[in-house]
């Protein structure tokens, strides 16, 4: 085994066990923090699939800024670990668990109908590469728009948690 | 680099995708649940860089690039509403939250 197949399984391994984590704790402070575990591992993951410009983002704005206002949050509010798990009623638990098992039956078989996808050879996802196509006529404008989605954002939750919203 | 590792990349894709679904399903805190809606988002976004690894295309990445800034958009707005939730009513467990309910 190679040094980069070494790395991808602990981090895979890594970010099952933390997104089970993430699940099945009920302190949600607790479930930050796994995630936050989650988050980066997959970063490592984008690393040896060679796009290094998406992991450094992954870490920047997931672990970094999303998952800092979810624990900003968590904080702010004071959230107590759930007593009441939807689990409590063992049929429930049951019917989500089936459920769960469908949707991943439903998927993994669309993706081993992918068989064993190749390998592209010379693949090269720094951000230069990256930036060519984000600002080529293609995406250029869906990039101009997601900034009015940011500012519609900004503007919405300024105006939800407003004190006498 | 192996087509093995695209591979296996897809599966954990698919577990993690899983995973987050049945958080959704299972949890009652709206945060918590909230949280299970990244970690899908997450998935799918590893499964688009394993897809573009094996394509060798850089479509798949700026896919995911927009897929980061709406996720952020989305964290934000839903994060105020869940204050604007706990300032309501006091408690942050979806059941309570029925009044669109038919």
């Amino acid at each position: 085994m190679t040094i980069d197949a070494v790395t991808f399984y602990v981090a895979a391994a890594l970010a099952l066990v933390s997104a089970v984590v993430v699940v099945a704790q009920r302190n949600p402070i607790y479930s930050a923090f796994a995630l936050i575990v989650t988050l980066c591992s997959l970063s490592a993951i984008y690393g040896i699939l060679g796009a290094s410009f998406i992991a450094i983002l992954q870490v920047v704005v997931y672990a970094g800024a999303i998952m800092v206002l979810f624990l900003f949050v968590l904080m702010l509010l004071n959230v107590r670990p759930e007593e009441r798990f939807a689990g409590e009623s063992r049929r429930f638990k049951l019917t989500a668990l089936a459920l769960g098992a469908l949707l991943a039956g439903q998927v993994a078989a669309v993706l081993l109908r992918v068989a064993r996808p190749g390998v592209a050879s010379d693949f090269d996802a720094s951000s230069r590469p990256v930036a060519r196509i984000l600002f080529s006529p293609q995406y250029l404008y869906v990039f101009e728009a997601t900034s009015v989605l940011i500012l519609a954002a900004l503007v919405g939750s300024v105006a939800l948690a407003r004190k006498d919203a | 680099m192996t087509p093995d590792i695209v591979q296996h990349a897809l599966l954990l894709s698919l577990a993690l995708f899983t995973i987050g679904a049945v958080g959704v399903f299972l949890r009652r805190n709206i945060i918590t649940i909230f949280m299970c809606v990244e970690l899908m988002l997450n998935a799918v976004n590893l499964s688009f860089i394993a897809f573009s690894r094996s394509l060798g295309t850089l479509d798949a990445q700026v896919l995911v690039f927009f897929v980061l800034t709406v996720a952020a958009a989305e964290a934000a707005v839903g994060l105020a509403i869940v204050i604007s939730m706990q300032r309501h009513r006091d408690t942050l467990d979806v059941d309570t939250f029925s009044l669109l309910k038919w």
